[in-house]
């Protein structure tokens, strides 16, 4: 770090460099008073909160410390509640299911929407459109809509299309393939809808890596004779590579912290209509755990694979 | 050029190849453009039914019954007209609000170097991680017992009841601290560091403070940036019911309206001079549906409005940087 500070005359007065970081600073002040003014003190709180019990009163509120060490929340959660073992697997497991699924669909279609055809426009607008239909509420109700529902089963009961979308056993007859993958597949067909309405994001970030890798990496390969394919795997993907990391990322956070998640709603009926604040925090801390457990794992092996163009 | 289209008509084994493959890309944009459209013109046909129409399984997506029924009873339900400048100016405030303090921030994050500035970083993608239902509670308390720096029990002797105000939404924007504002904060940045470093030197050296910078060279070129992170801040605010629970309880805005809609209109049923014993799932789902196409036809509007901007904006943004 260069000298923030000089002397001259006596006097100390700021470097070039040193404006430069008190404008710096000015300018990521609104973001920077959020963060340790608001954010980081409700965060500490959130975790104070899991710790002890908590009696609103009249105006404000009583906390007094939990019992066995203040783990008496944390401890229950896994040990007595019968059912959070179970949700916080189950989420994952979607997780695990769903994440890769969401990034490969979304590559695909931003790859798509990428090539040159007509209705191009159009099209773009429409897969961008998730993004609207996807957010708060809408989702909520449609999830919990029983005519939808009702409706999306009829479709797939009707004689015709369940013969060809009854493809568990198409593949579980013809092939020898493991029952897991036979499982990741059928659900990859039967869930293309929610896959598709939760890509919007990942398709328009997709999209704008795709646009910024600049076409004389393509000429110039072309030029040597390279089919798509190898265009596709030497220059494509690996150029988009930081961006499957932020996807992935992405993806993960907001499958985990999805309006139509058990295990979210599970912990706002705890909190607010159970009235117990301390184990619906400590809830709350458990699930983000696994969130960063499963980020920075995930995180960490994709990016010993990401290839940065020019490293900064 | 006549030896030139007669080649041009050849079929060689790539031009099969390539015309097989235009066929594929068309059958599935059009097969995904579908599945995306169809939810949509589902809600719409329900919108216009009537209830016998709903069980009557002849009855797929033409209705036999028009009726524009369902429109005016939940119109009357949501209180359409109040909630829905209410949401407007709320969402509008907001995202403008939380648009220029993330504009700010991104910018001081992308051109400028102090010392902290990694980390700092790195804070602000925290809050991007950090799901906000984990600190849902203490931000319940902060606002309900409002006392910052204890100025309100300083001035009127006890904490203030932030609780069904918009100071909640508004302190949270210009503090970057709303939903996803995280994610905003990282396009921009990266949006601003895509931009040529000439640009500021060229201002600096004709005298232009580094404020006068940004705003009349920086930001006339984010302007399909602005546009795609207004936009993004507009819908989801609009539709947002996780804020909306917590810091408006018993004010109705779109979503919230949205989400007790069926049973406000059932409680109104006999105003309409109709009779109910109880609510039915057909009606409640007719109802809800009804409910979602108003909620949306707005931001459709505004979507289409801003589409050619925003589109433009991802395209630009080089996010990959």
């Amino acid at each position: 770090m260069e000298k923030l500070l000089k002397k001259r005359n006596g006097k100390i007065k700021l470097t070039l460099r040193g404006k430069e970081a008190i404008a710096g600073y000015l300018f990521a002040l609104p973001a920077l008073i959020g963060f340790f003014c608001f954010f980081l003190p409700m965060v500490i709180e959130s975790v104070s909160f899991s710790l002890h019990n908590m009696e609103v009163t009249a105006d404000g509120y009583v906390l007094t410390p939990a019992a066995k060490g203040g783990l008496e929340h944390y401890i229950r959660a896994f040990t007595i509640d019968p059912e959070f073992n179970q949700m916080l697997l189950e989420a994952i497991k979607n997780m695990c299911i769903n994440v890769p699924l969401i990034i490969i669909f979304s590559f695909f279609a931003a790859n798509l929407l990428n090539q040159k055809f007509a209705g191009r426009a159009i099209a773009r607008s429409i897969f961008f459109f998730p993004v609207i239909l996807t957010s708060g509420i809408v989702l909520g109700l449609e999830s919990s809509d029983l005519l939808v529902q009702a409706a999306s089963e009829a479709e797939m009961n009707s004689d015709e299309i369940a013969s060809f979308l009854n493809m568990a056993r198409f593949l579980r007859e013809y092939t020898n393939l493991p029952a897991g993958v036979i499982g990741f597949l059928s659900n990859a067909v039967n869930g293309i809808y929610d896959i598709i309405i939760a890509s919007g994001v990942q398709i328009l970030i997709f999209l704008a890596g795709l646009q910024s890798i600049s076409s004389s990496l393509y000429e110039a390969s072309n030029m040597e004779g390279a089919t798509g394919w190898e265009n596709f795997w030497k220059i494509t993907f690996p150029m988009i590579s930081p961006l499957i990391l932020v996807n992935s990322i992405y993806t993960i956070i907001d499958t985990f912290t999805n309006e139509t998640n058990e295990m979210m709603s599970a912990i706002k009926t705890t909190i607010f209509s159970d009235v117990k604040y301390g184990y619906g925090s400590a809830m709350a801390w458990i699930y983000f755990l696994a969130i960063g457990v499963i980020v920075l794992i995930v995180g960490g092996l994709i990016s010993r694979k990401v290839f940065y163009y020019d490293e900064r | 050029m006549e030896k030139m289209k007669k080649r041009h008509r050849r079929m060689t084994p790539a031009r099969v190849a390539n015309g097989t493959w235009k066929v594929i890309r068309g059958v599935i944009i059009i097969g995904i453009c579908f599945i995306i459209l169809q939810p949509l013109f589902f809600k719409m046909s329900a919108a216009v039914m009537s209830e016998t129409d709903l069980y009557d399984s002849s009855v797929k997506y033409i209705p036999k019954n028009f009726t524009l029924d369902n429109f005016k009873m939940a119109i009357k339900g949501m209180e359409l007209k109040t909630t829905m400048l209410r949401t407007f100016l709320l969402s509008g405030g907001v995202s403008v609000l939380q648009l220029m303090a993330c504009l700010l921030t991104a910018y001081g994050f992308a051109r400028f170097r102090f010392p902290g500035r990694k980390l700092l970083f790195g804070c602000i993608l925290f809050t991007m991680i950090v799901p906000p239902q984990i600190i849902m509670l203490p931000m319940f308390m902060f606002y309900r017992f409002f006392d910052l720096l204890g100025i309100p029990s300083a001035v009127s002797g006890s904490s203030v009841n932030l609780i069904n105000t918009a100071w909640p939404y508004v302190i949270q924007a210009v503090t970057c601290t709303g939903f996803k504002n995280g994610l905003y904060i990282y396009m921009l940045r990266q949006f601003f560091k895509g931009m040529p470093r000439e640009l500021d030197e060229a201002a600096f050296v004709d005298g232009c403070g580094k404020f006068r910078t940004f705003v009349q060279i920086m930001l006339p070129s984010a302007v399909p940036m602005m546009i795609t992170v207004f936009l993004f801040g507009f819908v989801w605010q609009w539709t947002d019911n996780f804020y909306a629970s917590l810091y408006l309880p018993t004010t109705k805005v779109m979503a919230t309206s949205l989400g007790s809609l069926a049973a406000s209109v059932y409680s109104q049923y006999e105003s309409f001079g109709g009779s109910m014993n109880f609510i039915s799932p057909g009606f409640a789902s007719m109802m809800n549906n009804t409910g979602v196409i108003i909620t949306i036809l707005p931001l459709i509007v505004l979507y289409l409005i801003c589409q050619r901007h925003f589109i433009e904006g991802i395209e630009r943004s080089g996010i990959v940087g």
